[in-house]
């Protein structure tokens, strides 16, 4: 294909696969190599309650509450989650070519980490901060080894994640909206009512949230997403504030904090964050 | 089945087979080797069915027509390819399908002169299959993808099946000839673009075999008006509408 200066480029293909690529024999250094890749990639949970949970003696569970994404974390960090009433069951430690996850419990916003905490009140209430990136080729063995190790029998999952508004598809233009706002998919089996208009055809979602909403539907858990749909890409009160809406559901209702403590939190998130994206240090 | 391949014509008809024929969903294809993806009912045409979620992989079946139709929506996680090819083919034989017809694409710049001269669609036919329906290829007047010359203008003698863009379609025939499974695989040449045209002319291309919607042959003009049900899917497929500022 000639682009419009005269070069030729060899087009994208929407195929994927070159067939080239596919007819070449892995040579035993490729395997190797490939193999090493994989076990570098390996997602590991670190789970504290002890006995440590199994797939045939999995945690008990009634609610997972999952958040992908700084502005998602930042929220339930300032709304649900305190170090009084929460504590962390579970690590997931990960490396991909955007992230490596901190081994540490006790993070900052601008850290990767994803940490899973419990209700001490009701143990069977389970919160997932996820600040890191996972891979594509992650997101199955992620889906492995959270749900084979949690109890699925009346489970129910929420998740809230943010997505630029230029993905958005609308017949107007995206400039016009009044974003951030927020849309919801749910699984066939979720019958709450949800806090926010469904996402509309032709829109799609991906990532760790369309991997945990696909795994529900299949599986048949009630599960819902709320998605926010923001400009911009950094730690944001707008942003963190439009998924408020979500308190009022059924499932975090009672989880939510006073108001004083929460608005004291988000103040505090978003100075450490300052402090730390300062590009001089 | 389609491929996922240049223009992604195979699995854009496919749409096309499962929004015509209203074909209800009968289950999930789950796998590791897709990109995880979700939506709303792609191919809803009302509020009370637009709410349905949707995931990378499922099947579609409609009885009366002895069709069972596999769609897959993204593209494969890096390595998974031949992987997803095993699970697929062995699905496909354990259920004991009398056919299997693979829709897929090749790249439009890669013909030779020949080829683009003539129709650009072929079809290819597992040895299996190929007692079975090897005469009604004949009497449609297909064309059969051409092998081409493992060296060309060196040694013309040695020739090989190339699909250049058709993604897993060589791997999925080969093995379906190796094993025994009746396939038959149904492309056309084209480039990335608008392939909405592409993908209603393979889907002609499959309705001239099997038949599955009625066609209206025009007698003023050799094309045939068909009635395949666009799905509400494809709107926006060249992404939002335009900020008003820009004018």
């Amino acid at each position: 294909m000639a682009t419009f200066f005269g070069e030729v480029v060899t087009a994208l293909s929407r195929a994927g696969v070159d067939e080239e690529e596919a007819e070449r024999e892995e040579t035993p250094e490729d395997l190797e190599i490939r193999r090493e890749l994989e076990k570098k990639r390996e997602v590991r949970v670190r789970w504290s309650p002890r006995p440590e949970p199994t797939p045939d003696a999995p945690l008990r569970c009634s609610r997972l509450v999952l958040s992908t994404g700084r502005n998602a974390v930042a929220f339930l960090s300032s709304f649900i989650l305190d170090s009084v009433r929460w504590e962390v069951v579970g690590a997931v430690s990960l490396w991909n070519e955007w992230c490596r996850t901190l081994d540490a419990t006790n993070v900052l916003p601008t850290d990767s980490f994803c940490l899973f905490y419990r209700l001490l009140s009701d143990p069977t209430v389970l919160l997932c901060q996820c600040n890191c990136c996972v891979a594509e080729d992650q997101q199955f063995q992620w889906l492995e080894k959270v749900f084979g190790y949690i109890q699925k029998k009346d489970l129910q999952v929420i998740i809230l994640s943010t997505c630029p508004v230029t993905n958005y598809k609308t017949p107007e233009s995206t400039l016009t909206l009044p974003s951030p706002f927020l849309k919801a998919l749910k699984t066939k089996e979720f019958k709450d009512t949800i806090c926010c208009p469904l996402l509309e055809q032709p829109n799609i979602v991906q990532d760790l949230p369309a991997a945990v909403l696909s795994y529900c539907q299949v599986w048949q858990i009630p599960a819902v997403l709320y998605q926010c749909y923001t400009d911009v890409i950094k730690l944001d009160t707008v942003t963190i504030e439009t998924f408020k809406p979500v308190l009022s559901s059924k499932i975090m209702a009672s989880l939510v904090k006073d108001v004083p403590e929460s608005t004291e939190m988000l103040k505090k998130l978003l100075a450490t964050n300052e402090i730390h994206n300062n590009i001089y240090t | 089945m389609p491929s996922v391949s240049v223009g992604n014509v195979g699995q854009l008809a496919i749409d096309l087979v499962i929004s015509t024929l209203d074909m209800p969903k009968v289950g999930y294809f789950y796998t590791d080797c897709l990109v995880p993806m979700v939506g709303n009912n792609p191919y809803a045409t009302a509020e009370e069915n637009s709410t349905e979620l949707s995931i990378n992989a499922e099947v579609y079946s409609l009885p009366s027509k002895k069709l069972v139709v596999l769609q897959i929506r993204s593209p494969f996680i890096k390595n998974k390819y031949r992987s997803f090819s095993q699970t697929v083919l062995s699905w496909v034989k354990s259920s004991k399908c009398a056919r299997v017809i693979l829709l897929s694409s090749s790249h439009a710049y890669q013909r030779d002169d020949q080829q683009l001269h003539s129709t650009p669609l072929r079809y290819l036919l597992s040895p299996t299959i190929q007692k079975t329906v090897g005469d009604q290829m004949q009497e449609l007047n297909w064309k059969e993808m051409e092998k081409v010359a493992v060296y060309p203008e060196i040694n013309n003698a040695e020739k090989v099946l190339h699909i250049p863009g058709g993604g897993i379609t060589k791997l999925l025939f080969t093995e379906s000839c190796s094993k025994g499974i009746p396939m038959a695989v149904l492309l056309k040449f084209c480039s990335e673009g608008d392939n909405i045209p592409d993908a209603l002319a393979l889907v002609n291309y499959l309705n001239e075999w099997l038949q599955l919607i009625k066609n209206e042959q025009s007698s003023s003009t050799t094309t045939t008006a068909s009635h395949w049900k666009i799905p509400s899917s494809w709107k926006l497929l060249f992404g939002s509408g335009l900020p008003p500022a820009l004018f």
